[in-house]
């Protein structure tokens, strides 16, 4: 009991968190659909269920999301194995530029996309241009990056022995990855695939634009719904429906997630040189790198044009406010960014790191258990729910004292790190809980207290992980679009903000300039992710 | 038959295993021993596939070197076993043979649990094993598509005494009632006796000499070779003539060579006396060897301080460097 | 060793960060946040296309003594039900943004509050009949725009009205955006159901049956389908502005594109005093400067839309090539009040059948 209690003491930071950030606010707009007026009509919400263009809109969402996570999960292994394991020349890089997409803005890759599909674009002659596949595409595009790196970070801190038993038994090395390495790092994948499908699940801008709007998804359908035909009542119960499938999807995950033999020795392998045999890892991860840098190049292209010359023009331009589009220039709001992206990445981590633990820790009755494995899911939700709910849940819920927060600086940092807390949450765990309790016991044995527990047995072996995770907030940060720009004020718009922005301005100059944003705000991204790479010491890697 | 010529591994740069060959007929159980980092494990590995060699390892006359682990036919045993914790004991051993689609697999796991004396865990996780169990197990699965080529990476080190002692007898009935060839890598050289018949000593990379086990016994190619093999001291010089009874560069000494015997050729004064289950162990200062370990009877404990004498057992010292070590 | 290696690089990570984000916005709050409480400053929620040149801005907090600070969000009509739903603790003092087809909802819900604005010359042509509490600021009109370069090169006769957009000739030219998600996009849903009345719906199977294009807002159409947009796309008829023949300009003096003046509907977006505003006056001045001259004057370049006012100069480019059209589809608030979400839910299923 007195166990349970300091559990639910430790979680209360992050408990509280979530709860004033998104379960307030979410709860009161789906609120707002169940009592229009006041009184409670949950008729009304049900029969929204019955229409068949929700059973559409669910469906689509289900297959598309579903499709684009395994294609995700397809191309993501390879090359996680491959840059994680093996010494490929500019692995570093690599890995840090495929994790660019993640944060481009929607709007952006859309466009690029669009560019490279469309009619008249250099792969028009597929006619993939506003079709389902267009949208599986792109969704994969966005998230493979997910796969790469949590799979990845696993990936590296699997012990190869096993599988090096298996080579000596006689398996081939496609029946060691499904025999031995593909079960050990099914906890990280099953990690890694729920994420990119709540991510896809509730993809908005991608579905919008490279959909046509001949389909729609859950998350499209909230939005028209909310901010076109205020229409609460519709809303509230595909919101309901969504946190209901996505409640369904993690206790699935967690299923599937659980780790066969807990004490899984981590042991990092350092990465081996190349061999012949590694030739279909290795095409695959260059095949993934040239579909995921075709968007990118057709940007940097586009931002280097202005007219028909070749010119850095746009990029002189981003020190200025685009001819009036836009209150402050480029270069003050990328500014903004980085400043936000700190903080949200810091609040993640923090946050974060109290639930791995939290939620890691060896339970000693089934109740504990159930406790924990709530909170880990409930920290999952953030992904599930619409921006636009949320966004729309803050301006009602956050409203008077003592949570008169709407206008609070807090709020963009706080809703970006929600945004990536399931990301660090899900990227630490698997690795948390293949330590094995007897350490920790060890160490408390020789006198260490908790504190020092964590910082001398959990920390070294999770710090690398958590190098991951801090790589993903700040770039999810840096990429959020859909609650920043409901939440940002003018004068600190972020550089996606700014971006969208400018390609809706007329004439060659704002879009010119969106496609040099774009760039730069990639380039940043991938600097800061070549930096957290460059924390992990190579000598670490050592044996 | 394996034979490894002129086989080198090294690791960026700095070589771990140099130029070591070795011969290993068929049926025969043949121990690489040396002191850890010497590179014997490397060595193991690099027969298995697992690290990219120089050099010609070769089967029956056939180089093997290009050959990919799993098509080695070489199975290989971990010295923590390295059981596949996803799956129970009986899928373990049967890993193999559902890989090769083998028939009958459900019999042959059982007859191989039962080779081992694990009836009835089948269905164990191996989790739930202890080690000496999980050590079996992982025999088991190795030996379940009947290697050409069993290696052994220090199979038992990770046991306690007493149960390595009997492991190794197991180990040794198992190996010779299969049939199988084996290569061991161990730092034990009691391991090594139990269960090997031939005996490869490494040491900084390098094979320093090779044999029979009896014959690597009784002529340790150079002093630390014979400490290694568990000589407890190398006398050279004048002292190693008054022990041997004739002029020798140096003689490796066991503990036991010197005994307590009214009747001995040794004169010394008892500087230390500590009894064993078995017998008496002294420190006894001989003239003209210095202080030198000797054994008594349990019945006869000789008083601190004491003159004795001391008589040679000539078949528990041998002559250091007197064969060529090396190839054989 | 190793972990003490791991444990410092961490700390340093860790130091590293803390020292960034004791610069950032957390940090280091330099501003009062509570602007809503404080009588100084006027807020202004707007949409997300609001922008004002930052020395416009600035004349108003020099001549008023207020402080100005711009909220912006979403579309209009998210702005709109942002406003419907905090009515009871408004989100800031004045709104501007919302357009002749969000109006009614914004007035049926009591979301504003009475104001007694004066309009300057020319002003009052477009106000509601419902209420004069929404100012109107700026209009501007939706109309097909053409690529004239890329007709002239194929010696095809550009389409004049809606009904050509449906002939063989323009068959998979055009592209529009769409009406659930982008204004232009519903103002053109209007165009046409103000020419089609109810047979509306045929008009778009005619419409998508001859290869019309529906993405999902205006960058999407201008920018990556059209012809003469940034991305230099292929298909040379888009919905856009009057004014957007002034943004493509060929260098010689000329444009190449020119909007259907047949084709037009007109947007007004009006601004008002939030019922409840915490500064009422600061308010009403922040209405009366967006009357102002300089804030109409530097309307068409900042938010490509015209001023209300006529007596202001429209910069040169828009004098000689944004033509206004002289007579453009109306549909009465009232009917898009009452029918606005009915004709968006058919419209959706039309495009996506």
């Amino acid at each position: 009991m007195r166990r349970t209690l300091a559990l639910l003491g430790l979680a209360l930071g992050p408990v509280l968190v979530l709860g004033v950030f998104f379960v307030l606010p979410v709860a009161g707009m789906v609120a707002r659909g169940f009592w229009p007026d006041g009184a409670f009509d949950p008729g009304g919400v049900l029969e929204v269920l019955t229409r068949p263009r929700t059973g559409r809109v669910v469906w689509f969402t289900l297959w598309s999301s579903a499709v684009a996570t395994a294609v995700s999960v397809l191309l993501g292994l390879p090359a996680a194995y491959a840059l994680h394991r093996l010494d490929l020349p500019l692995r570093r890089v690599v890995r840090a530029a495929l994790l660019v997409p993640f944060v481009l803005p929607t709007v952006v890759v859309g466009v690029a996309f669009r560019q490279l599909l469309g009619e008249a674009g250099p792969l028009g002659g597929l006619g993939l241009d506003g079709t389902p596949v267009a949208i599986v595409a792109g969704l994969a595009f966005f998230n493979v990056a997910v796969v790469i790196r949590s799979v990845g970070a696993a990936w590296e801190g699997l012990d190869p022995r096993p599988a090096e038993a298996a080579a000596a038994l006689g398996a081939s090395p496609a029946q060691v990855l499904r025999t031995v390495t593909l079960p050990a790092l099914r906890p990280a994948i099953v990690s890694a695939a729920s994420v990119v499908f709540l991510f896809c699940a509730t993809s908005f801008g991608v579905v919008l634009t490279l959909g046509g709007l001949r389909y729609a998804s859950v998350e499209t359908e909230i939005y028209l719904l909310t901010t076109n035909l205020l229409d609460l009542q519709a809303a509230a119960a595909l919101s309901v429906v969504q946190l209901v499938a996505i409640t369904a999807l993690l206790a699935l995950a967690a299923r599937l997630r659980t780790v066969p033999d807990p004490a899984v020795d981590r042991r990092t392998a350092r990465p081996r040189a190349v061999r012949r045999s590694d030739w279909p890892q290795v095409t695959a991860t260059l095949a993934l790198l040239a579909l995921v840098a075709a968007p990118i190049a057709t940007l940097v292209v586009g931002s280097l044009r202005v007219g028909d010359e070749w010119s850095l023009g746009n990029y002189r331009a981003l020190q200025t406010t685009g001819e009036g589009a836009l209150l402050v220039p480029v270069t003050e709001a990328l500014v903004t960014s980085l400043r936000t992206a700190v903080d949200a990445t810091w609040m993640a981590l923090l946050l974060g790191l109290v639930v791995a633990v939290v939620v890691t820790r060896r339970s000693r009755t089934p109740g504990e258990r159930r406790v924990r494995s709530v909170l880990d899911g409930f920290f999952m939700l953030p992904l599930g729910v619409s921006a636009v709910t949320l966004g729309f849940g803050f301006l009602i819920t956050l409203d008077r004292p003592p949570l008169d927060l709407r206008d609070s600086a807090l709020l963009v940092p706080v809703a970006q790190a929600l945004v990536a807390l399931p990301l660090v949450v899900r990227t630490i765990v698997p690795v948390l809980g293949g330590i094995d309790d007897r350490q920790r016991q060890a160490a408390a044995s020789l006198g260490a207290g908790s504190l020092r527990t964590l910082a001398t047995v959990d920390l070294p072996v999770v710090w690398r992980p958590l190098l991951a995770a801090a790589g993903f907030a700040f770039a999810a940060s840096l990429g959020e679009f859909g609650a920043t720009a409901f939440l940002a004020r003018e004068d600190r718009a972020t550089v996606p903000v700014v971006i969208f922005r400018l390609i809706g301005s007329p004439g060659a100059m704002g879009y010119g300039m969106a496609l040099a944003a774009s760039v730069v705000l990639a380039a940043t991204t991938a600097v800061v992710m070549l930096a957290v790479e460059r924390l992990r010491v190579p000598s670490l890697g050592a044996f | 038959m394996l034979s490894l010529t002129d086989v080198s591994v090294a690791y960026d740069g700095v070589p771990a295993v140099r130029d070591v060959t070795l011969d290993l007929p068929d049926g025969r159980v043949l121990a690489v021993l040396g002191p850890s980092g010497c590179g014997k494990s490397t060595l193991l590995r690099a027969v298995a596939g697992l690290e990219p060699a120089g050099g010609t390892i070769a089967w029956d006359g056939n180089d093997v070197g290009r050959t990919p682990t799993h098509k080695r036919g070489f199975a290989l045993m971990f010295q923590d076993g390295q059981l596949f914790g996803h799956l129970t004991v009986a899928r373990n051993v049967g890993y193999a043979l559902k890989l090769r689609r083998a028939p009958d697999t459900a019999r042959r796991v059982e007859e191989l649990l039962a080779l081992v004396g694990l009836e009835g865990y089948a269905d164990r996780m191996p989790t739930t094993l202890s080690g000496g169990e999980r050590q079996r197990v992982a025999l088991a699965r190795a030996l379940a598509v009947q290697p050409r080529l069993l290696l052994l990476d220090e199979p038992l080190s990770a046991l306690d005494a007493g149960l390595r002692e009997r492991l190794a007898v197991d180990l040794r009935r198992i190996l010779r009632e299969a049939g199988t060839t084996a290569l061991m890598v161990t730092h034990d050289h009691e391991e090594a006796f139990t269960v090997a018949d031939r005996l490869a000593v490494m040491r900084g990379g390098r094979v320093v000499q090779q044999g029979a086990i009896d014959e690597v016994w009784r002529a340790p190619a150079d002093r630390d070779t014979a400490l290694f093999l568990g000589y407890a001291r190398v006398l050279e010089g004048a002292a190693a003539e008054l022990v041997l009874g004739r002029p020798a560069p140096a003689v490796a000494v066991r503990r036991s060579a010197l005994v307590l015997d009214e009747a001995g050729r040794l004169a010394g004064t008892v500087r230390a006396a500590r009894a064993t289950p078995t017998q008496v162990r002294l420190v006894v200062d001989v003239a003209g060897l210095g202080e030198v370990d000797a054994v008594a009877p349990l019945d006869r404990r000789p008083a601190l301080g004491a003159d004795v004498r001391l008589a040679v057992d000539r078949s528990r010292l041998a002559v250091v460097g007197a064969v060529a070590g090396g190839a054989s | 060793m190793r972990s003490v290696r791991a444990l410092a690089s961490v700390l340093t990570a860790g130091v590293a960060t803390t020292a960034l984000a004791s610069c950032s916005l957390v940090g280091g709050g330099e501003e009062e946040d509570n602007a809503n409480g404080s009588p100084g400053t006027v807020v202004l929620v707007t949409h997300e296309s609001f922008t004002l040149p930052e020395e416009v801005l600035d004349t108003f907090e020099e001549r008023s003594g207020f402080r100005l600070e711009v909220r912006s969000a979403g579309d209009a009509g998210s702005l709109t039900n942002r406003l419907v739903l905090t009515k009871d603790r408004p989100i800031g003092d004045v709104v501007f943004g919302i357009d002749n087809t969000f109006a009614s909802r914004a007035l049926d819900e009591g979301v504003l509050a009475d104001t007694d604005v004066e309009r300057p010359a020319g002003a009052a042509a477009y106000d509601l009949e419902a209420s004069d509490d929404l100012v109107p600021v700026d209009t501007g009109h939706v109309c097909v725009n053409v690529d004239d370069t890329w007709f002239e090169r194929e010696g095809v006769e550009p389409p004049r009205t809606l009904a050509d957009l449906t002939k063989p000739a323009y068959r998979d030219l055009t592209v529009v955006p769409g009406a659930t998600t982008s204004s232009p996009g519903l103002a053109f849903l209007l165009a046409t159901i103000a020419e089609e009345g109810d047979d509306w719906p045929a008009y778009w199977e005619r419409l998508l049956g001859n290869g019309a294009k529906v993405v999902d807002g205006w960058s999407d159409a201008y920018q990556v389908d059209f012809t003469q947009g940034g991305g230099k796309g292929d298909r040379p008829i888009v919905v856009s502005y009057d004014s957007s023949p002034a943004f493509t300009l060929d260098g010689e003096g000329g444009t190449t594109t020119s909007a259907l003046l047949d084709t037009c509907v007109r947007q007004v977006e009006y601004a008002g005093l939030l019922e409840g505003a915490a500064n009422p006056d600061g308010g009403t001045a922040l209405l009366e400067f967006l009357m102002g001259t300089e804030v109409q004057a530097a309307l068409p370049d900042s938010m490509y839309v015209f001023p209300v006012r006529d007596d202001v100069e429209l910069p040169a480019d828009w004098a000689r090539f944004a033509q206004q059209p002289e007579t453009a589809y109306d549909v009465d608030p009232a009917e898009i009040a009452e029918n606005r979400d009915d004709w968006l839910r058919e419209w959706s299923d039309v495009t996506s059948r």
